[in-house]
């Protein structure tokens, strides 16, 4: 029950994702939405590994996003635009800058990690806005989509959507299996005493290091996704807000299970287009929104069942 | 196996410990007895590298397990030498299932085949497998002692360190600790024991280790500690 309860939530979500052209999204503009909501919840389940798995606050997880989209800039401008070369090579930059800034910035904890995440990733914002070959300030153009075997597919845009459907689940599937393992159960240890994890004679930071590699790599590929979704990419995509945005994704979904972050991103980007349709001050609807979600949904989304039955049951 | 010589530590300016002498041989239980502020808790901090952490340091003296000075190590290096802690409070990883507060952290550390898996560590504390889907968070705290003292024993250390394994518990589950210490010394676990009735552990140990005010002053095995009422009634009585 507990099991079957644990698994209907995602599957529910990511069944209505891919019967959603046919019950009525199928426009381009809702299924460029959706692949939107679906990549940034991607992104945000990498996120969801290092706060909700590991305990590690990061607001700098935009940066790892942009470096997988200048990834596919970079090879698009060398005229390479395969996805068997392109998205391994987004996966790895990302992966890699995650793993050097990383070395440095899980040193340490709290409020300086926040802190040197942050610094990690305006680095890398103010490094996309100088690089002049790829558009500066300005941006980068693709000149297509990536490419399968030489074939176009890609600029089909029910082909699209299901590849980032199919990939967000495959991230979903790994993020729990890694938290099921040997691995993770260390690094959820790790989470909650550090001291204690050590005392048992595990050192807390190569598990952490792994973990953030790991959400990194994760990253890449949403930021391979994210460029071939807009077909432009620009500095924007590592700004600090972006940051801002994937964190409270995670915790406006619940920090309990990693469904939570896909939550979080769907309701996030979903609610946002909503209200900018209703309004042009849609921002002051959505932010008092977003407070009073911190404040009432103690589990977050994900947790709101579980609140309601404790509420009905007294 | 263990043996402290001259030990000092403290925390920022004040100084805790000012000379400790203490040694456990193999297959031995030993005692360190003292009232409260003492510094037994600060020696197993010093033992098991907690120290830095915590805020406080090793001033000198050293202290030598299994052949290797381990006085400074880091915390994870000095756990896999084969030193096994059940902390004060407990401290079970809350989130995680008994079961997984038992398997995160398993290692066999003593060597040779493995004596103590999670069958037998089930088999020792019931209770732990019927409660094995439990949150660490939703179990009492007699049962949290039991995962304590499991997990701790996942990890097949040579030397099991328990600090105040029986405080605020129910009597019953006191015995039932008792009795759990009591077969691991008969299959010749070495043990070092923190604990305040002294009645069980002159039952259990053979040897005991008085510390006053960071000092190790007395040292002698059951008969003698019954024998001498100046150093129980000096050291010992609250």
């Amino acid at each position: 029950m507990e099991r079957l309860r644990a698994a209907a939530l995602p599957l529910l979500i990511l069944g209505l994702l891919a019967a959603a052209p046919f019950i009525g999204f199928g426009a381009g503009h809702e299924l460029t939405l959706l692949a939107r909501a679906m990549i940034l919840g991607m992104a945000a389940l990498g996120l969801w590994l290092l706060v909700g798995g590991a305990g590690l606050v990061s607001l700098g997880h935009a940066a790892l996003l942009g470096v997988g989209a200048y990834a596919v800039v970079v090879m698009d401008a060398a005229g390479i635009t395969e996805a068997a070369i392109v998205a391994p090579s987004a996966i790895g930059a990302a992966a890699l800058f995650a793993l050097l800034t990383g070395a440095v910035a899980i040193r340490t904890t709290g409020v300086h990690f926040i802190m040197i995440t942050l610094a990690f990733g305006q680095m890398g914002f103010f490094t996309a806005a100088s690089l002049a070959v790829y558009g500066g300030d300005d941006g980068y153009t693709l000149y297509g989509r990536t490419t399968l075997g030489g074939a176009r597919w890609l600029e089909d845009r029910l082909a699209f959507h299901y590849l980032c459907l199919g990939l967000l689940a495959a991230t979903l599937l790994a993020c729990r299996a890694l938290l099921a393992s040997r691995f993770g159960r260390v690094l959820r240890a790790t989470r909650e005493n550090p001291l204690r994890a050590a005392a048992v004679g595990f050192n807390p930071y190569p598990y952490r290091l792994v973990a953030y590699t790991i959400a990194g790599g994760i990253a890449g590929l949403a930021g391979a996704l994210l460029a071939n979704a807009t077909e432009f990419v620009a500095p924007s995509f590592l700004a600090w807000q972006r940051s801002g945005d994937l964190l409270f994704m995670v915790i406006l979904g619940g920090l309990g299970s990693p469904q939570g972050a896909l939550l979080g991103a769907l309701a996030m980007v979903l609610v946002e287009e909503w209200l900018s349709h209703l309004t042009e001050h849609w921002r002051l609807v959505f932010g008092p929104l977003l407070i009073l979600a911190v404040l009432f949904l103690r589990g977050g989304l994900e947790g709101l069942p579980a609140q309601l039955r404790r509420r009905r049951d007294g | 196996m263990l043996r402290i010589a001259a030990l000092q530590a403290g925390y920022g300016q004040s100084q805790v410990l000012g000379e400790i002498e203490l040694a456990v041989g193999a297959g031995e239980v030993v005692t360190l007895l003292g009232r409260n502020g003492m510094g037994k808790t600060t020696i197993v901090r010093a033992i098991m590298g907690l120290l830095p952490a915590l805020g406080g340091r090793i001033l000198g003296g050293s202290i030598r397990f299994g052949g290797d000075e381990v006085a400074g190590w880091p915390a994870h290096r000095v756990a896999r030498q084969g030193l096994g802690l059940v902390p004060e409070g407990r401290q079970v990883f809350p989130s995680l299932s008994v079961e997984e507060n038992l398997t995160a952290t398993a290692a066999n550390r003593a060597g040779g085949p493995a004596r103590w898996t999670l069958p037998a560590v089930y088999a020792l504390f019931p209770r732990l497998a019927e409660r094995r889907r439990n949150s660490g968070a939703q179990l009492s705290g007699g049962e949290q002692q039991m995962l304590a003292i499991g997990r701790a024993l996942m990890t097949n250390p040579k030397l099991l360190i328990l600090d105040e394994a029986t405080e605020g518990l129910a009597p019953l589950i006191r015995a039932e600790i008792w009795a759990v210490l009591a077969k691991l010394k008969s299959e010749g676990q070495s043990i070092l024991l923190i604990d305040k009735n002294l009645a069980a552990v002159m039952r259990l140990a053979d040897r005991h280790v008085v510390v006053e005010k960071g000092r190790s002053v007395w040292t002698g095995d059951s008969a003698a500690l019954a024998a001498d009422a100046t150093v129980r009634e000096g050291y010992l009585h609250l």
